[in-house]
């Protein structure tokens, strides 16, 4: 699915990323971790074709990233931000991606999941960070497609919206798709995720299940077993 | 490339500093018809106005849409579309849309006025040709400054610091040049220095064809002198044809190697 071979990318001197393999192959939930800057949005950016790479090859569903943009029909994203232009209607902006991307069906039934319809005529300028969040969510669940990537996709939502989500990815799971969260909440990662991919300094120190982490660090918790994780490596 | 104009044509087309825009011009013209009763010296009034203000609200808007959509850019990148026509899209969904207010605001009151009765169509058809190109030229030279500035401030900063160059400072440069240097012939110096600034060269343009190129001294003697009139209108629309396109030219280079 995804196959990502010495990828190396720096922004001016600092290297955010060097020489690091991941490969995906199976369909589940993986969750990328690691402290602040240890380059987790520069992967998944890569992934997505925002950075680009000084080195190395991003293969996802066996295409070449570099080659085409088409190779994100496989793939649908949720930023972390979500800001849309301000005079569009909620409405117009489902339109806008539809266009973009092509039909689907699946729209009415995540509104009603939602609870949007109350939104569809109002311009996105006009809506909260929950809502927009919620809009954010439709516009990447709408599609079929075999990959999801999601950066911090519980960034501003109440409860109600939360459970909804966590049934989203479940479903999306049983549906055979590969699914990438990165997020700070490791309550959150620890219910949803069945491995984790844990980078540190633009290297993967760690992937495998969080079954095996605990072992590894004879740690109870997912948060204490990342702290065990993250001062091995300061020693 | 066109689905993403359509797009961010319709987010400007409800935005209210469009209709800002576009009222100024029309008050504006309206003003200066029915108050003044002389058309083509509201031509010339318009034409200083346009001068000046069309590579202002062009820089700061084209600056400002591109910092606001950021992360609605990067939405967009996200999707199976090129990047050349996410960014060819938006600089077409800003220029065309600043383009027509300026259309609207001034054609709209010359139209009232019974414009197409009268000999200064021509004139008024050159002036509102000219404020588009510069619409174009400076919304394409403001993402250029955007793009290569990650920092909101500092690209505010090189927008307006651009404008002042183009609209004030290359004048007084220009001109003090030709002062210190009277003794040389200069007809080639000041031609070409009026081709390399799109705003001098839309003035020239405009006046060249009002035939009251005397005014202007040297650079209209000299112009009238090398091109003629038609000759000379069209290699200076070509100039600002090129003024366009290698600006464009390099949002779309620089667009293809961005980190975003």
């Amino acid at each position: 699915m995804i196959e990502i071979n010495s990828l190396s990318k720096k922004f001016n001197k600092n290297v955010v990323l060097f020489d690091l393999d991941l490969l995906i192959e199976k369909a589940g939930i993986f969750a990328i971790l690691g402290p602040n800057g240890s380059g987790k949005t520069t992967l998944i950016k890569a992934i997505l074709g925002m950075v680009i790479p000084d080195d190395g090859e991003i293969m996802v569903a066996n295409i070449n990233i570099r080659k085409s943009s088409n190779y994100r029909y496989n793939l649908d994203y949720l930023p972390q931000i979500a800001n849309f232009p301000h005079n569009l209607k909620v409405r117009e902006l489902i339109a806008m991606i539809k266009d973009l991307r092509g039909e689907t069906d699946e729209e009415e039934n995540l509104i009603d999941r939602f609870n949007l319809y109350p939104f569809l005529d109002k311009k996105l300028g006009n809506l909260s960070g929950g809502t927009k969040q919620k809009v954010n969510i439709l516009l990447t669940f709408m599609y079929d497609s075999p990959i999801l990537i999601l950066d911090e996709p519980t960034t501003g939502l109440d409860p109600i919206a939360l459970i909804q989500l966590k049934k989203l990815i479940l479903e999306k799971k049983e549906a055979g798709k590969t699914i990438l969260i990165t997020s700070h909440i490791m309550s959150f990662v620890e219910e949803m995720t069945d491995e984790i991919v844990f980078l540190l300094e633009g290297k993967i120190h760690f992937k495998g299940l969080i079954q095996k982490l605990k072992q590894d660090t004879q740690q109870k918790d997912l948060e204490h077993a990342i702290a065990v994780l993250l001062e091995k490596s300061h020693v | 490339m066109f689905k993403i104009l359509k797009y961010s044509f319709y987010d400007l087309a409800r935005s209210r500093w469009s209709y800002i825009y576009f009222l100024f011009y029309f008050i504006l013209a309206l003003v200066l018809l029915f108050l003044n009763h002389d058309l083509s010296k509201a031509v010339i009034t318009l034409m200083n106005v346009i001068i000046i203000l069309v590579p202002l609200i062009g820089t700061i808007f084209g600056v400002m849409y591109y910092y606001n959509s950021r992360e609605f850019t990067e939405l967009l990148l996200a999707q199976p579309i090129k990047r050349k026509s996410i960014f060819l899209g938006q600089y077409l969904g800003i220029a065309i849309s600043l383009s027509l207010s300026l259309l609207l605001g001034i054609g709209i009151p010359f139209v009232i006025y019974g414009l197409f009765n009268s000999a200064a169509i021509w004139d008024f058809s050159l002036l509102l040709l000219t404020g588009v190109f510069l619409t174009f030229i400076f919304v394409a030279l403001a993402f250029n400054i955007s793009i290569d500035n990650e920092n909101k401030i500092k690209g505010f900063g090189y927008a307006v610091l651009l404008w002042l160059f183009m609209a004030v400072i290359y004048d007084g440069l220009f001109l003090m040049s030709l002062v210190m240097f009277e003794d040389y012939p200069l007809d080639k110096f000041s031609l070409i220095g009026s081709m390399l600034n799109p705003i001098d060269l839309s003035r020239t343009l405009i006046l060249l064809k009002l035939d009251i190129s005397v005014l202007m001294g040297y650079t209209g003697a000299v112009f009238k002198q090398y091109f003629g009139t038609n000759v000379g209108l069209f290699t200076s629309l070509g100039v600002l044809f090129i003024w366009i396109i290698v600006p464009v030219r390099r949002i779309v280079i620089r667009a293809k190697r961005k980190d975003f």
